[in-house]
C-alpha cells in the first residue's frame, strides 16, 4: 500500500521506537501533523516555542540513552530551533530534528515562511538533509537516526518540503545503513592502548581527567573501575559530572574556571594526564600557554580525532569508542604484572590532600539574615537524597549546582556546557521528566535564565510535568555582575534587572504552585513541602544574596594554578 | 606553510558548501578550491590549496575527514605530487605586440585559442608559479582579462586517492 511522505515520516519514527516528540505545528508541516493525529504510538508534546522543543528533546536524550526528536515548521519554526540545535551540537547530543519546508517548486522564490534551513543549520549539525523525492524519506530518516547516535553523537536535521510530505510511495524501512564515507570507530589501536597503560603505570604523579564523552559512551562503570584499579585521583569536567561518583574519596572535584583548588593544581602539576572523552576546553585548562609550561605527558582518548591535539600537544592519542577503549585498558591492566608504584602514588596523594586542605574545600559564609545560593543547593542535595535529575540554566546558579550537588550517577546532571544557553533548564527538564516518569526532576535556574523560556510553564501544565523549579533570584545577571565587579571596576552595565515579575503570581497564573522564600530558615521547609508534592509543579522563588560570587575562580586568560580561592584572599 | 589537499566526496548538492563553510567557520585559509565529478559520477574530487602551521593543517585534515560526505582525504604535499592549473588570458594584440605575444606564448608552451582583430586569448597550463611568471613576462598594460582555475593535484606514481 502506498503512503504519503508524511505518513512515512511518522512510520519511521515508530520503527525507531520514538515514544515522544516535541514540536510546534505550522503550514509546512500540516501533512505531518495530520499523520501524527491518525496514530497513537508516537506521542507529541506541544511546546510554546520551538527553541523549547529542541531543548526538551535534548533533555530527553541526555537523561536516557535515546535519540531526542523534534518537529518544527519552516521559516521561523526552524530559525527558532537553531539555538537549541547549536546547544545540542556543542555537547554532542544525539537528536533528529524534522523541519517542514515550503513546497519544493517554491524553494528559492522567497515563499511565505521560507528559509534555507539546511544552510542556516549547517555549521551546528552533525549532518543535514533536504529531501527532494518522497522515496528518499524513509532511507534518509534511517540515516539520520544512525548518524545522530553513532560515532560522536550530534543533531541531524531532515528538511521535508510540504509537497513531498503529501506525495505517495511504498513504505519500506531499510534494515541497515551503509554510508561509504562514514565509518565510526570501534576499539582503539591495541599498540596505542598498551602505550597508554604503560605510561600510566610508570607515572609518578598521574591524573585522570574525564569529560562528557564518558557519559555519552555509557562508559561510567568502566571509568569507575579503571580509576579504582589504578588508585589515581580523578576529576570530571562540568559535562562529565556523575561519570565518576562525586562522593568517592578519589574524586577531587571539577577542574577549571570554577573548579576545586585540588583539581586545578593536580591538572597543572601531574606528570601524566589521561584525558578521557574531554576536550581541553578553555573553561577547563584556562590559559593554554600557561598550562603547557609545566612538562607532562598527555594521553588523550576520544572518539573524534579532531578533538585530539586541537588545543594541547598529545603524546599518546587513542581514537575509539570510550567504552571499548576503557575495557581494553582494563584488560591490559588486569593481565599486567606491573602495578603503579605505591610509594610514588602515596607521595602524590599526600600532595593532593595538602591541596585539598589549602583549598579549604568548596565553602561559603552562610548567613541567618539572607539566603546564600549555595545553601539552597546543599539543602536540595540533602532533601532529594542526591538522587534527583538536576537541570540548570546558565550562570552563577549553574556553577553552584555543579559544585554543591554531588552527582554519583551519570545522566543526572543536565546542562548546556558548551554553548552556555540561557533558557535551557526548564524545557530540558520537561524532556527529562517525560522519559523518567516518577523521577524527581529539579530545574535550578536564575531569574534571568528562567524568563528566556518561562512560557513552557504552560506546556508543563498541559502535560502534567511535576518539575520543581528553584529560581535563585538575586535580581542580577549574576555571572555578568561578578565579572563586572572583578574586571570592569564595579560598573554594573545592564546586569541589574528591575521590574521583575511576581514569580509566585506568575506560576499561579500558569496553574502551578508558587512559593517565595525570603529567609534562610524557610529554605528547608519550603524545599520539603515542594518535593513532597509529587504531582505538582512547584515554582520556588528564592530571594538570594545579590552580592554572592562563585569561587574558586580562575580568571579568564589565567592559568590553572592562578586560581582565586575566595573573596577574603 | 602551503599545503595542497585532495579529497573525494559524495557528488551531492550542498557538499561543496560544507567544505567552504568549514573553512570560513574555523578561520582556515583557502588559496584556491577546485571541484568536479570524477569518472564515477557519484563522487567529486576536490583540490584545496591552503596554508597554516602544522597544527592547523592537522586540524584541517581531521575536520575534513569528519564531514559526513567526505570519503577520503590526502595531503598531497606530504609526498611527491604534481599540480597543474589552467589560465586563460585575454591580451590586447595589435601591431608589433601581436608577434611578441605569439612568441612568448610559444616559449611558455601556451596556445592561442581565440583571435580577433584586437585581441588574443591565450591558454596556459602549469603550476601556479609558471602562470605568474608568464603574466610577469608579458607587458602588463596588454592584459585585458585573466581567468585561473586554481590548482588541481595528483600524487606521483603509485600514490593514488581512490575509494
Amino acid at each position: 500500500m502506498e503512503l504519503t511522505g508524511a505518513e512515512i515520516a511518522i512510520r519511521c519514527l515508530q520503527k525507531e521506537e520514538v515514544e515522544y516528540i516535541f514540536g510546534y505545528p505550522g503550514g509546512a508541516v500540516l501533512h505531518i501533523y495530520d499523520a501524527l493525529f491518525q496514530q497513537d504510538k508516537v506521542k507529541h508534546i506541544l511546546v510554546r516555542h520551538e527553541q523549547a522543543a529542541i531543548h526538551a528533546a535534548d533533555g530527553y536524550a541526555r537523561s536516557s540513552e535515546k535519540v531526542g526528536v523534534a518537529l518544527v515548521t519552516s521559516g521561523p519554526g526552524i530559525t527558532n530551533a537553531v539555538t537549541g540545535i547549536a546547544t545540542a551540537y556543542m555537547d554532542s547530543i544525539p537528536m533528529v530534528v524534522i523541519s517542514g519546508q515550503v513546497p519544493s517548486f517554491a524553494i528559492g522564490e522567497d515563499a511565505f515562511q521560507e528559509v534555507d534551513a539546511v544552510g542556516i543549520t549547517r555549521p551546528c549539525v552533525k549532518h543535514n538533509f533536504l529531501i527532494k523525492d518522497v522515496r528518499d524519506i524513509a532511507p534518509t530518516i534511517k540515516k539520520a537516526f544512525y548518524l545522530a547516535k553513532s560515532g560522536r553523537p550530534g543533531p541531524v536535521l531532515v528538511d521535508i518540503p510540504k509537497d513531498i510530505s503529501n506525495q505517495k510511495t511504498e513504505f519500506v524501512y531499510p534494515d541497515n545503513v551503509n554510508i561509504r564515507s562514514y565509518n565510526p570507530v570501534g576499539k582503539g589501536d591495541s599498540a596505542q592502548v598498551k602505550r597508554a597503560v604503560q605510561l600510566l603505570l610508570e607515572a609518578k604523579r598521574p591524573m585522570i581527567y574525564s569529560g562528557g564523552g564518558v557519559v555519552l559512551a555509557g562508559a561510567a562503570a568502566q571509568l569507575t573501575e579503571l580509576v579504582r584499579l589504578l588508585g589515581f585521583p580523578c576529576t570530571t569536567t562540568l559535562m562529565g559530572l556523575g561519570a565518576y561518583p562525586a562522593t568517592d574519596k578519589q574524586f577531587v572535584g571539577m577542574p577549571g574556571m570554577h573548579g576545586t583548588y585540588e583539581a586545578c593544581m593536580a591538572m597543572q602539576y601531574c606528570d601524566v594526564l589521561v584525558a578521557i572523552g574531554a576536550r581541553f576546553d578553555d573553561r577547563v585548562v584556562g590559559n593554554v600557554e600557561h598550562f603547557a609550561q609545566v612538562p607532562r605527558k598527555i594521553i588523550h582518548i576520544d572518539i573524534d580525532p579532531s578533538s585530539i591535539a586541537k588545543r594541547v600537544k598529545v603524546d599518546v592519542p587513542v581514537v575509539g569508542d570510550l567504552k571499548l577503549v576503557l575495557e581494553q585498558m582494563l584488560g591490559e591492566l588486569r593481565s599486567s604484572k606491573q602495578k603503579p608504584n605505591p610509594t610514588d602514588l602515596s607521595i602524590w596523594w599526600k600532595q593532593v590532600d595538602e591541596w585539598r586542605v589549602k583549598g579549604g574545600g568548596l565553602r561559603y559564609k552562610n548567613s541567618t539574615e539572607i539566603i546564600k545560593p549555595q545553601f539552597v543547593i546543599e539543602k536540595l542535595y540533602e532533601i532529594t537524597g542526591g538522587d534527583a535529575f538536576v537541570t540548570s540554566d546558565v550562570g552563577q546558579h549553574q556553577m553552584w549546582a555543579a559544585q554543591y550537588y554531588k552527582f554519583n550517577k551519570p545522566r543526572r546532571w543536565i546542562n548546556s556546557g558548551g554553548l552556555g544557553t540561557m533558557g535551557f533548564g526548564l524545557p530540558a527538564a520537561m524532556g527529562v521528566q517525560l522519559i523518567n516518569p516518577g523521577a524527581t526532576v529539579a530545574c535550578v535556574t536564575g531569574e534571568g535564565s528562567i524568563q528566556m523560556n518561562i512560557q513552557e510553564l504552560s506546556t508543563c501544565k498541559q502535560f502534567h510535568l511535576p518539575i520543581k523549579v528553584l529560581t535563585l533570584n538575586n535580581r542580577y545577571l549574576g555571572m555578568v555582575r561578578q565579572w563586572q565587579e572583578f574586571f570592569h571596576g564595579n560598573r554594573y552595565s545592564e546586569s541589574y534587572m528591575d521590574a521583575l515579575p511576581d514569580f509566585v503570581k506568575l506560576a499561579e497564573a500558569y496553574g502551578h504552585i508558587g512559593i517565595r522564600i525570603d529567609k534562610p530558615s524557610d529554605v528547608e521547609p519550603a524545599l520539603k513541602e515542594a518535593f513532597a508534592r509529587k504531582n505538582d509543579l512547584v515554582f520556588m522563588d528564592f530571594q538570594t544574596d545579590p552580592t554572592e560570587n562563585v569561587f574558586p575562580m580562575v580568571p579568564g586568560g589565567k592559568g590553572l594554578s592562578e586560581v582565586i580561592l575566595s573573596e577574603d584572599l | 606553510m602551503r599545503h595542497i589537499i585532495s579529497l573525494l566526496m559524495e557528488n551531492e548538492a550542498g557538499a561543496l558548501s560544507r567544505v567552504a563553510g568549514l573553512f570560513s567557520a574555523r578561520g582556515y585559509n583557502i588559496e584556491s578550491l577546485v571541484v568536479a565529478p570524477t569518472e564515477d559520477p557519484t563522487l567529486s574530487r576536490m583540490t584545496i590549496v591552503t596554508s597554516g602551521s602544522d597544527a592547523v593543517i592537522e586540524q584541517i585534515n581531521k575536520q575534513l575527514n569528519k564531514l559526513i560526505d567526505v570519503a577520503a582525504v590526502m595531503d598531497l604535499s606530504e609526498g611527491e605530487h604534481l599540480e597543474r592549473e589552467l589560465m586563460l588570458v585575454k591580451v590586447r594584440a595589435v601591431g608589433k605586440d601581436r608577434e611578441e605575444l605569439k612568441r612568448m606564448t610559444d616559449i611558455f608552451r601556451g596556445r592561442i585559442i581565440d583571435v580577433s582583430d584586437l585581441t588574443y586569448t591565450i591558454e596556459l597550463t602549469g603550476t601556479g608559479h609558471k602562470l605568474e611568471r608568464f603574466l610577469q613576462a608579458i607587458e602588463r598594460d596588454l592584459i585585458l582579462e585573466t581567468v585561473r582555475t586554481g590548482a588541481s593535484g595528483i600524487g606521483r606514481g603509485e600514490r593514488i586517492l581512490k575509494l
